[in-house]
């Protein structure tokens, strides 16, 4: 069945008309996506690659039973359209934005949260489910092939790697989500985990993560006691300068952890296999099954 | 971004909580000007966004004019850990009966603000016994409600009357954190004077990049960067200056580290890291290879995934900029994905050193950074080597 996206899946894009919205859009059909509608306040009644634009989500969502967002609009605007979404009814909000701000992070992350909503992103390349022909974002359509593992990743062109290199040794996926590099991120590995783990289609899953925050260090935790299904991983950054931008009040939080070592040892320790290049993770795979 | 100490007490002085008055002066004739508000005793700091100001001699005290001039002149224009001091803040020095301990800051794992407040301030907090150091999140979605404090204030064990003020600063440092984008906002000291009057004996402020668009009247702090890193700062451009020679580009802040990651596995460290994000825009690519030229590295390594970005579209902005400007250190590339073929077509006749995986180039750009002989050998397919030695170190 696959995460998130399946091939029943009714996307709608927000900022359909602007240069991006309207590219990743015939993207997005071309990779079998149920593109239902776009939305652009001021812009409704016109026609993006056939697919019918509304003012609003609301109005669109009514037309067109669109289950999911897709969100492309400027930083400074992102946040009113996730709660415009959210608000709206749709059960998975996905938001390739970057740069938006951690305080408008914070309010529509909890937001979606609190009314059951499934957000990804922001600052993130989207999601895929191959086998269901399905894709929201901006993921090279190319890279995929379907099959049996699930990614999250909070790292784009990492991903592209990685999924690429697995296609290429005849690995296919289930299902790719790419949660994003932001400090507040409305999908966590731990959130993925757990859809992984109850995910039929899926039989091995990868994590791909980097420095910064403990998000590692909880998947780790978190697979330690929930996961059945083999975990494979990469961590970038290990090479990185500390980041001293939290100064010593930020040290306190993550106390030792945030470090590529800390989440390496972490994974390790739950039984994971870390890649040392991020093309590995195909050949560790391939080992793994002889 | 970083405040300075001046403009992070401005940020809690509007939203109500008490600072001890001063004035920031960036000229002996500003301090002039201030003379008549000046009140003694006083202190005088150095405005720079270093820690270790008070052993540099970046803070005197003064108990009069005199002192106060003397103090001004000498510390405006020195340098401290290599940064210069353009500003002073001369404020009322005020006698501490007692240190206390309070920020707010993005707590990435609870994805919520957090608080974190101490009976024993003054110090860097990190020194501080974990006991002794109290937490609570605050859901953004309700906001700091009475009994956030009030735990925080229990926790800290404070007297009445100085609990009372330290619950109302908490409430305002909380709505000021929100309010100006912070990522962190901390009082260290939260200070308590003699009579038990409490207020913000320091202030550190850390305002989130993204949302500096709300912020236009804030004056920009960028001394924290290196020159170039200011230069690619201006231009949107993902530019770090490291400790190495090799200069790394790749797209994406993941790739690049582990481009970084990977170098290292061969004993070579990179000098920068330019992330060239998803554009494939002729003139981002060039600015883009402009900076890495004055960066001067002794080998450059190019690693590219292309998904949307076309590698041969990346390739033509590189090779248009060289045709005009030639670079004198050898240049490694690694291209994958979308017209990958004919990126590499175009680097192999420019004489590029190329490798088929990110292992194989890493580990040739720093033979070539130690002066060796990569080639394109054994991983590759045999093909002519094409070695520049131009910049190669003997």
């Amino acid at each position: 069945m696959a995460v998130v996206l399946t091939k029943k899946s009714k996307v709608l894009v927000q900022g359909i008309t602007g240069h991006q919205g309207q590219f990743h859009t015939q993207q997005m059909l071309a990779f079998g996506t149920k593109v239902v509608g776009g939305v652009t306040p001021g812009k409704g009644g016109e026609r993006i690659h056939g697919v019918p634009v509304f003012n609003t989500v609301a109005e669109a969502v009514r037309q067109t039973g669109a289950d999911t967002s897709l969100i492309f609009v400027p930083a400074a605007f992102t946040k009113d359209a996730v709660l415009e979404a959210v608000d709206a009814g749709v059960e998975n909000a996905v938001v390739i934005t970057e740069h938006v701000p951690v305080h408008d992070a914070l309010d529509f992350v909890h937001f979606a949260k609190s009314q059951g909503v499934t957000l990804i992103g922001p600052n993130c390349p989207g999601a895929a489910s191959p086998g269901e022909k399905a894709k929201v974002g901006i993921l090279p359509n190319m890279i995929f092939r379907p099959g049996d593992v699930a990614i999250a990743s909070r790292s784009g062109t990492l991903t592209y790697e990685i999924v690429n290199a697995l296609s290429e040794a005849g690995i296919g996926q289930s299902t790719c989500l790419g949660l994003g590099g932001d400090p507040v991120p409305g999908t966590t590995f731990v959130d993925a985990l757990e859809k992984f783990e109850a995910d039929a289609a899926t039989k091995r899953i990868v994590l791909v993560g980097e420095i910064g925050g403990t998000a590692e260090e909880e998947a780790a935790a978190y697979i330690e006691k929930r996961v059945s299904k083999p975990v494979y991983a990469y961590i970038a950054g290990r090479t990185a300068p500390e980041g001293k931008r939290m100064g010593h009040a930020g040290a306190i939080v993550t106390r030792g952890m945030g470090t590529a070592q800390s989440k390496v040892k972490a994974f390790e320790k739950a039984g994971a296999k870390v890649a040392k290049f991020p093309t590995d993770i195909a050949e560790l795979m391939k080992k793994a099954k002889k | 971004m970083k405040l300075y100490e001046y403009q992070g007490k401005d940020l809690l002085q509007k939203a109500g909580i008490p600072t001890p008055p001063g004035r920031v002066v960036s000229s002996m004739k500003e301090l002039e000007a201030a003379k008549s508000s000046l009140r003694y005793p006083l202190v005088v700091k150095a405005q720079v966004l270093v820690g270790g100001r008070g052993k540099a001699g970046g803070i005197q005290f003064a108990d009069n004019w005199d002192e106060a001039k003397k103090h001004t002149q000498n510390i405006l224009g020195m340098t401290i850990k290599g940064l210069k001091v353009n500003k002073v803040l001369l404020v009322e020095k005020i006698e501490f009966a007692k240190e206390l301990y309070a920020s707010v800051l993005i707590d990435r794992s609870s994805r919520k603000p957090l608080f974190l407040v101490s009976a024993e301030g003054g110090v860097e907090i990190e020194s501080v016994a974990d006991e002794k150091i109290h937490r609570k999140t605050v859901n953004p979605l309700a906001g700091v409600s009475g009994y956030v404090v009030r735990e925080l204030t229990d926790a800290m064990g404070l007297e009445p009357q100085v609990r009372h003020q330290v619950q109302d600063i908490l409430v305002k440092l909380y709505k000021a954190f929100r309010a100006n984008d912070c990522e962190l906002l901390e009082i260290n000291p939260l200070a308590v004077t003699p009579d038990g009057k409490v207020l913000a004996g320091d202030a550190k402020a850390i305002l989130n990049d993204g949302a500096l668009f709300r912020h236009p009247d804030l004056e920009k702090v960028e001394e924290e960067y290196t020159p170039l890193e200011q230069e690619a700062r201006a231009q949107n451009i993902a530019f770090i200056q490291l400790e190495g020679k090799i200069g790394v580009i790749a797209n994406g802040a993941g790739l690049t580290m582990a481009t970084l990651d990977a170098l290292q596995e061969f004993g070579g460290a990179a000098g920068v890291f330019l992330d060239l994000g998803g554009t494939d825009n002729p003139e981002q690519v060039t600015r883009a290879f402009r900076l890495m030229k004055k960066a001067e590295p002794s080998v450059m390594l190019l690693n590219m995934f292309g998904g949307i970005t076309k590698c041969d579209t990346v390739a033509r902005g590189i090779m248009a900029v060289l045709e005009k400007e030639p670079v004198d250190f050898p240049i490694v590339t690694r291209i994958k994905g979308t017209n990958a073929k004919e990126a590499n077509e175009i680097f192999k006749n420019a004489g590029f050193t190329t490798a088929n995986t990110l292992q194989e180039a890493a580990q040739k750009a720093v033979e070539l950074e130690r002066g060796g002989p990569a080639s394109n050998g054994s991983h590759a397919k045999p093909k002519k080597a094409t070695v520049t030695t131009k910049g190669g170190k003997k």
